[in-house]
């Protein structure tokens, strides 16, 4: 008797379970492969690229924020020899002007100041062993800061215009600290205004 | 009578815990889970045959990026058989249960095309995730003379197809999430300047433009808004512009600003910097703040991060005596060492990186790496150095 009523109970809580979870059917073997309607897998488009249009030297992006530090260097001369003999160094992952460094300076000054309408390009580079955006950064801090110490020795800032290249553009492409040593620097750029009409 | 009913009735009982015991799957569905630690998950062992040729070739990267490896069948835990003559015909089985998860053709494509899709659908049925063998890379192929050209590829450098053709230095290529459009640093026009260039027009216009740097373009998840390290204000700081380069803001004052990137929630943007004379990385909030230091224990000279898009985790270079691709939770705390190399991507699935290999030659070759079993591989390369990887997501 009390068995017959404890089983009920316990059939019927296993069917409700049974009910609501089910029995999770696995097909043993082997689905049949889709034929014909097999979905295409296509290749992806566009499958070649259209060329980059040429860029608008004109264009100036929006926003209001005004060039006028860019737009002061446009359609000047650059001069690379006049300042080419004092290009400055840099120690290892520093961008600070080291006193032996302060002579070259000078000489830029002056010839900046013996020349009213000439400007300067201050060009920054690293050596191979930093990343190349951490390098870029570098770069445009060692120019930075030439551009500061030139304003210390009476330079208007505002005609010094600075430019990284990073590591892309080596002095020397040894791989030793030699060559490193001369890639870690300033060069120096002068820019005369375009004579003639 | 009553003993009769009883045992029927336990007979019955019996009978329906024996059926369920036999043909009930206990496993519950797995969820796709994120993995618990750098290098510490063993890979997936599959067994592949009837595959040959360019095809199993393209399995076994495929798999091998996204923490697979390849085993007899009986040491299998999933068992990937098929063939290639003339199409893609693939099965997975589940060597434990015996139960066909996957059985499929594939048409309409080339056999490589069609083999990634495979690939993609083996990840899918045995991890319940997306894969990767579809998916796109831009990089920077550049010549020993500096100057080189942007390219986009497959994930694995197949079908490699010039961006540009101008013959300038170019960097930092970075996608627009979701579509197929670019931004990246050229110095075409003399200065390093960030223009945007939608691959499906060729259109291209220059965004950043300022006196001094303007580099290291980094795109919010909704695509609106880019970061990017400007000079202008004299020295290298990160800040951000609507997509077309209007309502220009800066974020920054520290120093040595460099290489942002954004959180996934596109709430942070997270940057290289000094702080306290200690090269860290850092974030900020994209919509302006403070600065806040992401610890990267272990490890010193962090740079170049990149968010995983599951939000977990931040990939980035650490520079000691080599450089080495590193990863830490993206709270900060204890980083991980994956491999040797720099500049990681992650790949839409947040655990397979891109990052750049300094070869003996001194040139760049890209490389694949699956941070939880650090297994990796080079991709196919263009003919220079190749470096600075986007993966696009």
């Amino acid at each position: 008797m009390k068995t017959t009523k404890l089983i009920y109970p316990l059939v019927l809580a296993l069917a409700a379970t049974l009910a609501t979870t089910g029995c999770k059917h696995k097909p043993v073997g082997i689905t049949k492969l889709p034929g014909q309607n097999a979905p295409q897998v296509g290749e992806p488009t566009p499958t070649t690229l259209p060329p980059g249009t040429p860029v608008n030297t004109e264009e100036k992006p929006p926003g209001g924020i005004p060039l006028a530090e860019a737009g002061l260097f446009d359609g000047m001369t650059p001069d690379r020899a006049a300042l080419a003999a004092y290009t400055i160094h840099f120690a290892y992952d520093r961008s600070d002007i080291r006193s032996s460094e302060k002579p070259n300076l000078a000489q830029v000054a002056q010839a900046l100041s013996s020349d009213p309408s000439a400007k300067l390009l201050i060009e920054g580079n690293c050596d191979e062993r930093g990343t190349e955006e951490y390098n870029r950064s570098l770069g445009e801090r060692r120019a930075l800061a030439a551009r500061e110490a030139l304003a210390k020795l009476g330079v208007d800032p505002m005609r010094i215009e600075t430019r990284s290249f990073g590591k892309d553009q080596p002095a020397d492409p040894g791989h030793d600290e030699s060559a490193w040593s001369k890639n870690r620097r300033d060069d120096f750029v002068l820019l005369h205004p375009k004579s003639g009409v | 009578m009553k003993s009769t009913t009883s045992t029927i009735l336990c007979c019955i009982l019996v009978a329906l815990f024996g059926f369920c015991a036999f043909s009930q799957n206990e496993e519950p569905i797995p969820i796709p889970k994120t993995w618990g630690g750098p290098g510490l998950e063993k890979p997936t062992p599959v067994s592949l045959e009837g595959f040959s040729g360019e095809v199993l070739e393209v399995l076994k990267f495929d798999l091998y990026v996204q923490g697979f490896s390849f085993v007899t069948p009986d040491a299998a835990q999933y068992l990937i058989s098929g063939s290639n003559a003339g199409n893609v015909q693939g099965r997975v089985t589940d060597r434990f249960s015996k139960s066909s998860l996957l059985a499929r053709s594939y048409t309409g494509a080339s056999l490589r095309r069609e083999a990634h899709a495979f690939a993609d659908d083996i990840v899918l049925v045995t991890r319940h995730d997306k894969g990767i063998a579809l998916t796109k890379i831009a990089f920077k192929d550049e010549l020993p003379n500096g100057e080189g050209e942007i390219y986009v590829a497959d994930f694995d450098g197949h079908n490699p197809q010039a961006v540009t053709r101008d013959g300038a230095i170019v960097a930092a290529p970075a996608w627009v999430p979701g579509r197929l459009a670019l931004y990246y640093t050229s110095y075409k026009l003399g200065n390093p300047d960030i223009f945007y260039h939608d691959l499906t027009t060729g259109r291209r216009q220059a965004i950043a433009r300022y006196s001094g740097l303007n580099s290291s373009a980094a795109v919010s998840p909704d695509g609106a808004r880019v970061a990017m390290i400007l000079s202008k204000g004299g020295s290298p700081n990160v800040y951000v512009c609507n997509a077309d380069g209007s309502g220009l803001k800066k974020l920054t004052s520290t120093s040595e600003d460099s290489s942002p990137c954004w959180s996934p929630d596109g709430q942070w943007v997270c940057f290289a910097t000094k702080i306290d004379a200690r090269r860290r990385l850092a974030k900020v909030p994209a919509g302006g703040g403070e600065v806040r230091v992401v610890n990267t224990i272990g490890v010193s000279n962090p740079t170049e991060p990149d968010w995983s898009p599951d939000g977990k985790w931040i990939a980035f270079t650490s520079q000691m005596s080599e450089f080495d691709v590193c990863v830490v939770p993206a709270g900060g705390g204890d980083a991980t060492i994956l491999v040797r190399g720099e500049d990681p991507s992650w790949a839409p699935n947040s655990r397979t990186l891109i990052c750049a290999r300094r070869s003996a030659s001194y040139r760049y070759v890209l490389s694949l790496l699956d941070a939880p079993t650090k297994q990796f591989k080079d991709v196919a390369r263009v003919s220079g150095s190749d470096s600075q990887p986007a993966w696009a997501r």
